[in-house]
């Protein structure tokens, strides 16, 4: 090789005196802008790609291993038995699409709630109002979660103050059960839904409601053919919120749920007998709410997260 | 949009009626706290503050308080410095996966807790234990860590794209080196949106049950795991209730902080 490299610059802020240590490894980082990068994501990528993505990729290779029958042992088998029952066997389809179900339900019932209820705080409350009623919406996200769920325990419970509220009607509250557990899910979620909702009718430019109205539309034409396709969006942020809690969640179910089961509940039931049958299933809700993500990215959902 | 009377009056109501289903159950969790009675049936038959003498000397709860603050404290810690690293590298630095990297950071709040508590358990039962390591406080600050990083990234991260680095670079230019620039420009900058990213980490951590369930070694109790197993014990019940209105109170103590944050913090991203 005959080319020189070039000379390493001299560094213009050292002065006259020799550097000290700190300085000139702060001038080696402040040259070397790779070796600065790679010191600042080895500890994190470590973390996180060594300890969390190792540790997911071993449990799902580990949905198509096998267990000993007799001493739940996993046997490192290849086999696809574990994904092929989650079609065959009927209690876990059957388990898988209400779990479905229930989180669709959360999420149209958030959706629903969420709906008047933002359009109040961010249109017709006076301005004045406004941050307030934010922080009213944003209050109960920082209430402990279990908290809440036992707060519904105690409404629903028998005796409770569902059951107080409706005795004058002739009936009783739900009880532990489904409707119970899509209810408190619903109840836990809803700040997720408010708040993008919220954001985006307070965002609405008045000009194209006044337009709207001057171009003869009534009140509920302006909704359907302004504010709604506007606001769908943030809609759909909320609901990746409500969907994927709702789908993950096992705890609210075997506090309020009665007997019901969802996918987390399987998952659970299985971790002890036959750990890849439970990875298996775990594989359920991930695979199902990165297909919703990828659905609601094509609305332009996740931008506005 | 003008919106009839009518509209505006049933706005109204609709609201009312969603501000009260939001608030009435935390309500409901306080003035139950004082029922003297074991059971929940409503009304109470009576008020009183006995039950609150009797939580405040439960040495379960106590130590479940003590635990779950430890654990909080150490992986807000962890993801302070994990989540800020990552911040800067992605916010300063332009490399191939950058992507991939902001999605990773997300990816374990984003999966059910469950996936990622036996995740967590599986390779911490087969790498640590031969290792004669077993599941205690420690596993369960790592497996909070793990999900806490998002939070600081997101706020650091927000941060920094606003603060634009000639500041850092106007440091540089009056001699300052690297770690003087951070010290003296980058980190006052960053300091109220790392204080909201801690902030939000340790709610999270205090909150955690279920990543704690599995990560968590024998006699290592949080305060949601000790709520969780005397929920259905109807002798623990008048203490359990105390327990759930102390925590509905201290939630205040957060939004109370956000607020003193300068606006751009407070709106404090959860996820």
């Amino acid at each position: 090789m005959t080319a020189t490299a070039p000379a390493p610059q001299a560094d213009p802020a050292a002065g006259p005196r020799p550097p000290g240590a700190v300085r000139r490894l702060a001038g080696a980082l402040h040259r070397r802008p790779r070796l600065r990068l790679s010191l600042l994501l080895a500890a994190p990528l470590l973390w996180l790609a060594v300890l969390y993505l190792g540790s997911l990729a071993v449990l799902f290779v580990s949905a198509f291993w096998t267990t000993n029958s007799f001493t739940s042992q996993v046997v490192k088998v290849w086999s696809t038995d574990n994904v092929r029952a989650l079609f065959t066997t009927p209690v876990y389809r059957e388990v898988i699409v209400r779990s479905v179900a229930v989180a669709l339900a959360v999420t149209v019932l958030c959706a629903v709630i969420a709906f008047p209820l933002a359009f109040f705080t961010a249109r017709v409350a006076r301005p004045r109002w406004r941050p307030l009623l934010v922080v009213a919406i944003l209050t109960p996200l920082w209430a402990s979660y279990l908290v809440k769920v036992y707060a519904w325990r105690l409404i629903l419970s028998e005796g409770g103050l569902a059951d107080w509220m409706l005795r004058p009607f002739g009936l009783s509250g739900p009880g532990f059960g489904l409707p119970a557990a899509v209810l408190t899910l619903t109840y836990l979620w809803l700040p997720y839904m408010i708040l993008p909702v919220h954001t985006a009718l307070e965002q609405l430019p008045a000009g194209l409601l006044d337009a709207s109205a001057d171009l003869g539309a009534r009140p509920g034409r302006t909704f359907r053919s302004v504010v709604l396709p506007l606001v769908l969006p943030s809609v759909a942020a909320g609901s990746v919120f409500t969907f994927s809690l709702s789908l993950g969640d096992y705890i609210t179910v075997q506090i309020v749920g009665g007997k019901t089961q969802l996918i987390g509940n399987l998952v659970y039931s299985n971790i002890e007998l036959n750990l890849p049958m439970a990875a298996a299933l775990g594989l359920v809700p991930v695979v199902v709410i990165v297909l919703y993500l990828l659905a609601m990215r094509r609305t332009g959902a996740l931008s506005s997260l | 949009m003008q919106l009839s009377r009518g509209a505006r009056i049933a706005l109204r109501l609709a609201a009312a009626v969603g501000f009260a289903v939001i608030y009435v159950p935390l309500l409901l969790v306080l003035v139950n706290s004082l029922n003297p009675d074991r059971s929940a049936s409503w009304p109470p038959p009576g008020l009183t503050g006995h039950w609150w003498a009797v939580a405040w000397h439960n040495s379960g709860a106590r130590g479940a308080l003590w635990t779950s603050v430890r654990a909080g404290l150490g992986a807000t810690a962890i993801a302070l410095v994990l989540g800020t690293l990552i911040a800067f590298a992605v916010a300063r630095h332009r490399f191939f996966g950058r992507g991939t990297v902001s999605f990773v950071v997300v990816l374990p709040i984003a999966l059910p807790g469950i996936v990622t508590g036996i995740a967590l358990n599986s390779a911490f039962s087969t790498v640590l234990e031969p290792l004669g390591v077993g599941l205690g406080l420690f596993t369960v600050v790592v497996g909070h860590a793990t999900f806490c990083i998002v939070v600081v990234f997101n706020n650091v991260v927000a941060r920094l794209r606003r603060t634009s680095g000639s500041y850092e670079e106007a440091a540089m230019d009056l001699g300052a080196h690297t770690f003087r620039a951070f010290a003296d420009v980058t980190f006052p900058l960053v300091r109220s949106a790392l204080f909201a990213g801690g902030l939000l980490a340790f709610a999270l951590s205090f909150d955690e049950i279920v990543v704690t369930t599995f990560t968590a070694g024998p006699g290592v109790e949080t305060l949601p795991i000790w709520i969780f197993d005397n929920m259905t014990r109807p002798q623990q019940a008048p203490v359990v209730n105390v327990v759930a209105a102390v925590l509905v109170l201290l939630s205040v103590v957060p939004i109370y902080l956000a607020q003193r944050l300068s606006a751009d913090t407070a709106s404090g991203s959860r996820v």
